[in-house]
């Protein structure tokens, strides 16, 4: 991978402008507030979040049998179950169902997986036109830029960005930044195509094995626009998401929102069961390296993820450098125990866009110990040779260093007095410390030095 | 061996050692001032909580504050003299001029100001979503404390289609400025029959 | 009780003063403290990096030095975090055992185990209290502003005995520095954007001195300061802890 597309370097460039770093910042720490606030007014918040943790942990535990038992009430209640190993078998799926319907338009609401997959591109090459519904993600499209974050896809945009944007693709007048205006002209524009799209596909938030139905959660409404007027309706799922019984909807329904944006629950909790007569409706299990995520010991827990972005907000990594920085669909500290799994070599540098500060493992409302994952991502990263070369080396030298007090103590004192009577050899642009900060003074001497000639001067 | 038979062998290979699922029936709402915690909550989410006696204050108050000269329609058949009754047979796309949809709801949820509805009292699934406004009908009796409660109530569900409506439909996409009405109603009136 | 000294290595060479005050303040409270000069590195450097199978040596050089004591007390509670984690040997696991269990760091050592109740300190100052993420989350020295769970802080608990001193309140009770070990140099825009945020949370609120149990959060936190040209200074909270007039 070309230097300029670690998250170091990706960083950097975001940081750049500190006035935006900034205001991006302030707004995501603004929403870790609103969840704390949130948090606090449950009691038993804390037992909750144990709750959905050892439910997930069943799930995984036990997701064959989960998945029979899911499949068996989906045919049950009508709906067409299809098995997707890949991204590429998921997107042919999807492809081959609306092209048996002769659908050649598609509205879509928020779907991580599917963006994973490169769903629309794959069907645009196809000739089938797909509009992304969640105005944040309809923002993106145009835009023609990823989504930086799950749950608010264009939180590095300011209004006047979104505002060009609006004037370039739907013919908003100049200038015009409003957020109110702007949001009225896309409604007006989205619900033409919400009346005529036949095909629409969402998400799945929550998959009940007991019952076969699933829950879709928009605070927009735009999950419901698309299907409740469709002839087809698609769900793409990745088969972590479900859950063993109905009555644990009421854990998660209660953690999601709360964590993701401070809000009770998201205005539409929409439980999806039974087509409506006369429409078709598909549901598709996806893998896509979620079996052998499984299979890693240290890092399955990962799987117990319900996606709400809590740790994307309070990570200071993640608010300080723009989840474009992170080269893949998940972004901040999911994604950095979650991407390796998918492709080690080109996202090695994630699990190091961390300081381990642990924030991330407290807000999460299923208690995946992320902060543990990415050091013991690094360990495997290191020994499966994806390791900078001059790290390794450096490296070595330190252990070699540290092998043994004498050597220590020489490489210490060398240190000061380099410090001390040429500190130029040190305090130059080859240390990347030196960039922005001063180097510690160097004392005349260590305390082992003090204290050894204090005990001599004791024992005198 | 076909994609399905792959993936669930996939599954059990990798699997863990089974933990247990925990009780979480020790999980209680409290019952006291639904009401009142119901209504305050529905308010901060920007949603009109209105109490009222019966069925003609709701009239009446629709008479008063919206625009009865567009399109309003609802299943309540105590309001069939005014207002026109949803059709479940029709093509949903007809109902894309509906300015004002009037419904019931099964009950409500006092944590998060939620109400719990049915295709059942939908009429139509999109009827709650393609309004412009959309006004519940719901019995202060049946207002719940938390989702446990709730889900209790709903228990496995004899529907083919349910959702929580908490509120009218709302974006923050735009620098995280709260705007009411994105896809769905840009308002939402809960009345609360005593 | 014997205790000993554990003095992470970078404290050893650039910050003996914090050592010192740390020797001081365990021997003010009757505690026989004992410096085994031959101690390197608890290996956090490599083992963060992904090298983890390089800190053999440094296991080793622990487990010699550290055995024999009742106690083991170092002035960085991410140096002790290390060792209770991480600290591991193929001859020697059941001493490596018993160190995790008995090593502690200054402000825990004070609170849990000294049990103060008072200190003969004074330092005039307003303070700004920095809690080190691994002080904080990983020791749990204080309460964490992410749970729903009752407040307490050992650091904030000892502070409130020095007579004088004055803790201001912060912005941010307890966002991360940005130091991370090598992320400081390998992440170095984002290190240095995250340390100039905390530096401006505590002047802007008034600090005069930045505290911690982390010389490592403190040198980066420094090194910001000094190029800045700011008046805000750092000490380690030992060297608070033991202020006299």
């Amino acid at each position: 991978m070309s230097q300029t597309q670690t998250h170091a370097a990706l960083a950097g460039a975001f940081i750049k402008d500190e006035e935006r770093v900034d205001w991006h910042d302030g707004a995501l720490w603004f929403i870790r507030e609103k969840r704390d606030k949130a948090s606090r007014q449950i009691p038993e918040w804390e037992q909750l979040r144990e709750a959905a943790s050892q439910i997930k942990s069943n799930v995984i535990s036990n997701l064959h049998e989960y998945l029979l038992q899911f499949e068996a009430n989906l045919k049950k209640n009508g709906v067409i179950v299809h098995w997707a190993d890949s991204a590429e078998e998921h997107n042919e799926i999807v492809y081959s169902i609306l092209k048996a319907k002769e659908i050649n338009q598609m509205v879509k609401s928020k779907s991580m997986l599917t963006e994973e997959c490169g769903l629309n591109e794959y069907l645009e090459e196809r000739g089938i036109e797909v509009i992304n519904s969640d105005l944040g993600e309809y923002i993106q499209q145009i835009d023609n830029e990823p989504p930086s974050h799950i749950v608010l896809p264009c939180i590095h945009k300011r209004k006047e960005e979104i505002g060009e944007l609006f004037h370039e693709h739907l013919g908003t007048e100049k200038g015009l930044s409003d957020p109110t205006l702007l949001t009225r002209v896309a409604r007006k524009h989205l619900r033409n195509v919400f009346l005529t799209r036949r095909g629409a596909l969402t998400g799945v938030n929550f998959a009940v094995a007991e019952t076969g139905e699933y829950v879709v959660c928009t605070n927009e409404g735009n999950a419901d626009m698309g299907a409740h007027l469709s002839e087809v309706q698609i769900a793409s799922m990745g088969l972590e998401k479900l859950i063993p019984q109905k009555k644990h909807l009421s854990i998660f329904l209660r953690l999601l929102a709360r964590s993701a944006t401070g809000q009770p629950i998201t205005i539409y909790s929409s439980h999806y069961k039974k087509p409506r007569k006369g429409q078709e409706m598909h549901l598709i299990l996806v893998d896509a390296g979620r079996t052998r995520q499984m299979g890693r010991i240290d890092f399955r827990d990962s799987l117990k993820c319900i996606k709400c972005g809590a740790c994307m907000n309070t990570c200071p990594v993640y608010r300080k450098s723009g989840g474009l920085s992170y080269h893949n669909t998940i972004s901040g500290p999911i994604g950095a125990i979650l991407a390796p799994n998918l492709d080690m070599k080109k996202h090695a540098d994630l699990p190091y866009a961390s300081t381990l500060c642990g924030s991330c493992s407290n807000v999460c409302p299923v208690k995946i110990n992320i902060h543990d994952q990415l050091y013991k991502w690094r360990q495997v990263i290191v020994k499966e040779g994806y390791a900078a070369n001059t790290k390794a080396m450096g490296m070595k030298a330190m252990a070699w260093t540290f092998s043994s007090p004498g050597k220590l103590t020489t490489a210490g004192k060398t240190g000061r007095w380099f410090l001390h009577n040429a500190p130029f050899v040190i305090n130059n642009r080859f240390n990347p410390w030196h960039k922005q900060r001063d180097m510690p003074e160097a004392p005349k001497e260590s305390f082992g030095e003090w204290y050894i000639k204090n005990e001599n001067e004791k024992n005198k | 061996m076909n994609t399905r038979e792959k993936i669930l062998e996939a599954v059990l290979k990798n699997q863990p050692a089974s933990t247990p699922l925990p009780d979480i029936d020790l999980f209680k709402g409290d019952n006291t001032e639904l009401v009142q915690k119901y209504i305050d909550v529905f308010k901060t989410i920007g949603g009109n909580a209105v109490s009222a006696d019966d069925i003609t204050a709701v009239k009446m108050f629709i008479n008063q504050n919206f625009d009865i000269t567009k399109r309003i329609v609802t299943t309540v058949n105590e309001l069939s003299d005014n207002f026109e009754i949803i059709s479940d047979t029709i093509d949903p796309h007809t109902y894309a001029d509906v300015e004002l949809a009037i419904i019931k709801a099964h009950f409500s949820v006092a944590e998060n100001g939620a109400v719990w509805l049915t295709d059942e009292v939908m009429g139509q699934r999109i009827i709650p979503y393609i309004c412009q406004h959309l006004a519940v009908i719901i019995n202060a009796g049946t207002i719940v404390p938390t989702l446990h409660e709730a889900y209790q109530k709903i228990g496995l569900g004899e529907y083919s289609f349910g959702g929580f409506i908490g509120g009218p439909s709302k974006t923050a996409d735009i620098e995280q400025a709260l705007v009411l009405g994105a896809h769905g109603p840009l308002s939402m009136t809960v009345f609360i029959i005593k | 009780m014997t205790v000993g000294l554990f003095i992470p290595c970078y404290v050893n060479q650039f910050y003996p003063n914090a050592a010192k005050a740390t020797l001081e303040l365990l021997q003010k409270f009757g505690v026989k403290v004992v410096y085994p000069v031959k101690q390197t590195c608890c290996g956090q450097p490599m083992a963060n990096s992904g090298f983890e199978h390089l800190s053999q040596g440094c296991n080793e050089i622990i487990i010699e030095n550290f055995s024999e004591f009742d106690y083991i007390v170092g002035p960085s509670a991410s140096c002790v975090l290390h060792i209770k984690e991480h600290l591991h040997s193929d001859k020697n696991e059941k001493q490596a055992a018993a160190i995790r269990t008995k090593i502690y760091e200054l402000v825990e050592f004070l609170t849990d185990v000294i049990k103060v109740e008072k200190l003969d300190a004074s330092f005039p100052y307003k303070v700004g209290l920095h809690h080190s993420c691994h002080g904080l989350r990983g020791l749990h020295l204080s309460q964490m502003s992410e749970l729903n769970a009752p407040a307490f802080s050992k650091p904030r608990y000892l502070l409130n005995m020095v007579k004088g001193l004055e803790q201001i309140k912060l912005d941010r009770l307890d966002e991360c520095c940005g130091f991370g070990g090598a992320f400081c140099v390998t992440e170095e825009a984002v290190s240095v954007k995250m340390g100039k945020d905390r530096v401006t949370d505590h002047s802007k609120n008034g600090a005069q001195y930045i505290t911690s149990s982390d010389l490592s959060c403190l040198m980066h936190l420094e090194g910001i300061l000094h190029r800045n040209k700011s008046s805000v200074k750092i000490i380690h909270i030992a060297e608070i802890l033991n202020a006299t007039v």
